[in-house]
This record gives structure tokens, sequence and C-alpha cells, in this order.
């Protein structure tokens, strides 16, 4: 820590929330909080030793109704890299199979004590739900198409690093918005510490009212790309691209995929993004995504760790007693 | 079935069909239906008497397309008689519909609503003719719209030929898929999936003229959007039979009830934008809605403690039908008297049964109100099976004091 005072206000009241639900909820200064926060373990994991014992003794569960890899390591490693017990939930292939509700679920879960409760659902809302029904802390790895906090502070984190700052830069956001959690966070976290955000998709697959969230709408992608600071691809799901909503993913690659010649159409500094898994050569080409010096791809998976191990040390410090979070 | 012994209603306010505000006078009942009512009507020796009290007397109410029998919660909230929708039960054989039209009996009554395809699959036509004959007072396409038009137009032909209204959903399915809102700023903030307003308008657009063309009565069960209830304006302008009906959800909550994901909001349709709901508001003053139901769905944790969008739609609006379409006089969008036509007159004209109205001659079908007096909705001391209502907590006004079905006190 520097010695310079501290911009927050002390204790809990830089971060008074119990739950990382969604960024709805947050103040601008509680998200820079949390990025802040997240500097010392940018750090911590640069190191040949990535541990810090904080969270020792404590039980994290990570209930995954929903199938995801990236997201669960990422919660993984950042729960263990700060001393705690992880667990993994399964839960798309257990008791939910059998039945089972969701908030019995979600009682179980609580009657195991658990210290936090990472939850990703196929439902919006699902994660709220939880919440309201468990004593301790529940952090929302992503429900249905409404939020995924964590992606959305993660992908803050890597432009104000890569840019030095995010008040003022213009962001534009393409891919099947309307489907994405990740979008509706992203836009939220944006707006909020004072970006510019443009979306980009085609009518199918654009929300309506999304304008009202303060974003510039676009369907043709060459116009919404000319003079931003970072262009955010979304991945688009398959089964969406071949008839459903898009005719066909080269069709889709023609109107919307980043290639070469549409980055082009930016200035050098212009940095790309994308929460992965990719579809390489449809939504994003190789030789994009491979840029060494544009391409913040693999950036966002090394901060999504370190927004994680944040946000799961915040959210723990009043069951930890640490001073002034009681 | 014992007939109830003859009754006279005294110091009644008489809610009295063709007439503007309540008069005073007095009731009398006998083998089941009213013997005479006015002013100058007196008790015969024998009768039974039950003083109002200066209270207001009213035909019971007709609940025009209700998911369930739940008589505890029809009685507390005035419904003698309630249409059924076949989708819980699945009224789709004369034998289910048979069952169903005596179940109630002798103190609640069921008129149900045959469905208009087997199993409610929008493909086959039901038996129309013969669940008429097993009881079935209207066909009813369930909580759905049936896609394909020439089905429809084939449901409507051979309704018509029975002299059966088809009372339909109006959300056009194509557009519908799985939304559980209204596309526009909350459904998309919120990530549900939604549906654009317009799938009602388009709904009602194409069955009205279906209808035109089978020459059937059609009742669009709920109608919830400005678009829409300009398409029934204008059929009614020009002398279709086509009908409306609403619930006080869609007159009183506005979309902007769905935040924090409360399933018990989570409706069939959906709930609209907050100029959608002023505009049902302006049909039920200009006359363009005929009918105010309850909906009445009484689910259960099983079915409503789930994520928004996983949740079944429906709410418990048997208790709060009456004082909620109060608020509505008291507001001055409608007299006294055109509330009663809403929750009791027409409703039993659309079903054609003898009940409604305080006529000599109909059945004693008849409720004591007191129309001022307050309480607080609270969804875990409801009479219904369950308390998922959108109203919970909300004060109210308007209580049921005494109900009489055919002559006999029920409550």
């Amino acid at each position: 820590m520097t010695s310079r005072e501290s911009p927050y206000p002390p204790g809990s009241a830089a971060f008074p929330h119990r739950d990382l639900v969604g960024i709805d909820v947050l103040q601008p200064h509680e998200i820079l909080f949390l990025l802040d926060e997240a500097a010392q373990w940018v750090e911590l994991g640069r190191r040949p030793t990535k541990h810090d014992d904080r969270l020792a003794g404590l039980t994290i569960i990570n209930a995954f109704f929903e199938n995801s890899t990236r997201t669960l390591l990422s919660f993984e490693i950042a729960g263990k890299r700060l001393g705690a017990d992880v667990v993994n939930m399964h839960a798309a292939q257990s008791s939910i199979k059998k039945g089972e509700t969701l908030i019995d679920t979600a009682m179980t879960l609580n009657a195991m004590h658990a210290d936090a409760i990472v939850i990703r659902h196929g439902s919006s809302g699902a994660v709220q739900l939880i919440a309201d029904k468990v004593d301790c802390p529940v952090l929302n790895a992503g429900d249905g198409q409404h939020e995924h906090p964590t992606q959305a502070l993660l992908d803050a984190l890597t432009i104000r690093n890569a840019k030095g700052r995010i008040d003022g830069l213009t962001v534009v956001i393409c891919g099947d918005i309307l489907h994405s959690r990740v979008a509706r966070s992203n836009i939220l976290c944006l707006t909020s510490l004072g970006a510019r955000v443009r979306v980009c998709a085609p009518p199918a697959l654009m929300p309506a009212g999304i304008e009202e969230m303060k974003v510039e709408v676009f369907h043709d992608f060459n116009t919404a790309i000319e003079g931003v600071d970072v262009v955010m691809m979304l991945r688009l799901q398959m089964e969406r691209m071949e008839g459903e909503f898009i005719p066909s993913p080269r069709e889709y690659r023609h109107l919307y995929g980043l290639t070469e010649e549409r980055l082009a159409r930016t200035s050098p500094d212009t940095l790309v993004m994308h929460p992965g898994p990719m579809n390489r050569g449809i939504e994003i080409d190789s030789t994009v995504a491979d840029l060494v010096d544009r391409s913040l791809i693999t950036r966002q998976v090394e901060m999504g760790v370190a927004i994680r191990m944040a946000c799961l040390d915040v959210l723990t410090r009043r069951t930890r007693k640490v001073e002034g979070w009681q | 079935m014992s007939v109830a012994p003859p009754l006279t209603i005294i110091n009644a306010k008489l809610m009295l069909p063709g007439a503007a505000e309540p008069v005073s006078g007095v009731l009398r009942c006998a083998d089941g239906h009213i013997d005479a009512v006015g002013a100058k009507v007196g008790p015969e020796p024998g009768d039974a008497i039950h003083d109002a009290k200066g209270k207001l007397v009213t035909p019971g109410l007709v609940d025009f397309g209700a998911f369930a029998v739940d008589k505890p919660a029809f009685h507390f909230g005035g419904i003698v008689r309630a249409a059924l929708m076949p989708d819980n039960r699945n009224l789709d054989v004369p034998s289910r519909v048979r069952f169903v039209a005596s179940s109630g009996k002798p103190d609640f009554w069921v008129h149900p609503l045959a469905a208009a395809t087997q199993g409610l699959d929008g493909k086959r036509l039901a038996e129309f003719g013969l669940m008429k004959d097993a009881g079935a007072k209207a066909v009813a396409t369930g909580r759905r719209w049936i896609g394909d038009s020439g089905t429809m137009l084939r449901v409507l032909q051979y309704a018509a030929m029975l002299d059966l209204v088809v009372c339909t959903h109006a959300e056009d399915a194509g557009l519908a898929g799985n939304a559980v809102a209204t596309a526009g700023e909350m459904a998309t903030r919120l990530g549900l999936p939604s549906a654009p307003v317009e799938a009602e308008a388009l709904a009602i657009a194409r069955d009205v003229a279906l209808a035109e063309i089978a020459g059937a009565r059609l009742h669009i069960r709920q109608v919830t959007t400005a678009a829409g209830l300009d398409l029934v304006r204008a059929a009614k302008a020009r002398g279709l039979p086509v009908t409306a009906g609403v619930t006080p959800a869609h007159f009183m909550l506005s979309e902007t009830a769905l935040a924090d994901f409360r399933t018990f909001m989570r409706l069939s349709p959906p709930l609209r934008s907050e100029r959608d709901r002023k505009a049902v508001i302006a049909a039920i003053g200009d006359g363009t809605i005929d009918v105010i139901a309850s909906g009445h769905d009484p689910r259960g944790p099983e079915d409503k403690r789930l994520p928004f969008a996983d949740s079944e739609p429906g709410m418990a609006g048997a208790e709060t039908l009456l004082p909620l379409t109060l608020n509505l006089v008291r507001d001055g969008v409608i007299p006294l008297a055109r509330a009663f036509e809403l929750l009791a007159g027409n409703p039993a004209r659309l079903l054609g049964v003898n009940s409604g109205r305080l006529e000599a001659g109909a059945e004693a079908d008849i409720a004591v109100i007191d129309p001022e007096r307050p309480w607080i909705v609270d969804s875990t001391q409801m009479e219904a099976s369950a308390g998922n209502t959108p109203f919970d907590r909300q004060p109210v006004q308007g209580r049921v004091l005494a109900l009489f079905k055919g002559g006999a006190q029920v409550a």
C-alpha cells in the first residue's frame, strides 16, 4: 500500500454490500474500490509463490448450475490463492436433475456453513433468489441473461491497466447483446465509470430499450468501430448462428466478425477484448485475437483471478472480523 | 338437492339493473330464485329475514376465467359462479367437463370452458358438442393462442354453429415464444426473455378477422395493450360480437413491478408499460372492456419460489377482484352500477346463465357488500389455497359481508 491517503471511506463503508449480485446496485466509487483492491493480487499472481492465507479456514462453495470451465477455474484459483477451502459443486449434473428445487439446494449449501457461495445459474434472477435465502455472502458468476459482475470488473481492470483510465474512453461491444449477461454488466460498469459505450448487433440480437441504458446503438459494425479505444467482442452461441437468429456463421463473420480489415479502421492503439471462449474465424479472426500488442484477451483471464480474489477478500471481511468491517 | 327456504333481505341498498345508483328496498327470494325486488316489497309470513343494515346488495359476482375451483377464496370475494379455464383440469373430454360442472354445487357453481383443441395442442378440434351437453358454457383456447389460422377458423365456425362463445388468449405465439415479460427497458435490464407488445394486437387482429368470417362470438379474455384495445374498439364500432376482459393486475400494475424478479408478478400476458396500463383504465371507462375477472390461479411455492422465467404464471385473484374494481369507482373511472355489469351482468350474459342481475326470475345469487370497509391484503392470511397475490400488503377497500347462492347463505 502506498502512503497516500485512501480515497475511500474507512472500513466497510467503502463496500457496504453483503453480496455481489450485480453491477447495477454499485456506486462508481465501490467499483473503483474493488479494482484498486485487485491491484495487489495482480502483483501476487506474478510472483513465484502465489499465496496469501487470509481466508485460511474459510469454506467457499462454487455452485455452478450451468456448465463453465473458465469462470469456475478462475474462482477456484482465486479462493485457493487466498488459502480458503474451495469446493466445486457441478449442479448442472447433480441433484437438480433429481428434482431438487433451487431453494432446497441453497438451503443445503447454507446448512454446510459456507463462508461464501459463488453461483452460476441459467435463469435471470436466480442468484438473487439464493442470496435472499442464505446467511453468507453470495457472488454472482453469471445468472441467465441478467448479470455477470466479476466479468465486467475484470474487463474494467484490464482496460484501466492498459489505458490508464476508463473515464472518457469509447468502447464498442459487438455481438449477441440480446442474450449476453456480459454485455449488460459491462454496459452498467463502463458507463458508471464514465466511458462512452456503443453496442453493435444485428436487430434480432439487440434487446428492446437498450438505449435507455445510456448506450449508442449500431447495426453496422464498420461505423460502430470508428474512433473507438476498445473493441469488445462477444461470443455467439453456435446454435444461434445456424438459421434461428443469423443465417450462417460465414454471414455473421461477413457483417460482424472482427477481421484485420475491420481493425484497420481503428487507430493503432485501439485494443481488442473477448470474454472467451472464442469462436475463432467467426466473431474474431485468429490474426486479430493473437496480436501481441493489441489483444488483451489473455490479460483479461489474468485480471479475472485478481478481481475474484479481491471480491472474495472484501466480501469475507465481516466474517473474518477485519477491523472496521465487523 | 334441497331448495333454500324463502328469504327476505331487508334494509338493502339495491343495485338494480339499469339503475345508475343503488335504491333502498327489499329483496325476496323463493325457490332459489328472486321472487320480488324493490321499494314496495315486504317479507311474507315464515320468511327467513336477513337485515342488510343499509349496506349495498348486489348480484353475486360471476368470474369469467379462473383456473382453479377454490371455493373459500371465491366466497370471500363475493363470487358465486366461475367459468373455469380448461388448462389445469384438461377440460377436453365430456367426462371431465361433467365432473367439473357439478364439482362446486350447491354453494358454488362452476361453468366449464371447453378446450378448443384436444390437449390444448392447437391442432385437433375437441368435442364441443358433447362437452356442451356435459355442461360447458363456452369454448376456450386456454392460456395460449392457436397459431394455425386454419385450425382457429374451424374452431370458430364449429363454436358458432353450437352458439358457444370462443374465449381466446391474445398473444401471437411466434412472437411470444418463451417470453415472460414485455420487450422494453425493464425486461432488457433484468435479462428476461421478452416479446414485443405488438404480439397482442397481432393476435387480436387475426382472431377478429377469423371470427367475422365464421360469424362467431369472440371473447378476448384479457386485452392489456393500447393497440389491442383499439382493435376491439374498432370491431365493436363495426357491430361485431366481440367482447373483451381484463384482470385487475393489468389496470393496477405495470412492468416496473418486475424489479427484484418477484414471481408473484409473473403473469400471462405479462405486465405492460405504464402507458398501456392507463389505456386499460380508459377502455374500462369508455365501455371497450366488458368483463373484469379474477384470473384466479393459486400457485404454491413449488410453482412460484423459482427463478422468474422458470416460475408458473398466474395469481390468486379471487379475493381482491371486488375491492380493486371498486378502486375504479372511487377514482371516477366508472359508476358503481357499471362495476357490477363488469363483474356480474356481462359475464353471466356471455355464459348464458340466469344470474348476474337483481331481477325477479333470476337465480338468487346475491352479495351484501360494504364497499368502503378497509382491509389489507396479506399473502400469508388468504382464503385461497395459495397466497400468490401481486397485491400483498396493499390496503384496499370493499368487503363482502354476506353471500347467497340460490337463496341460501354460503358466506
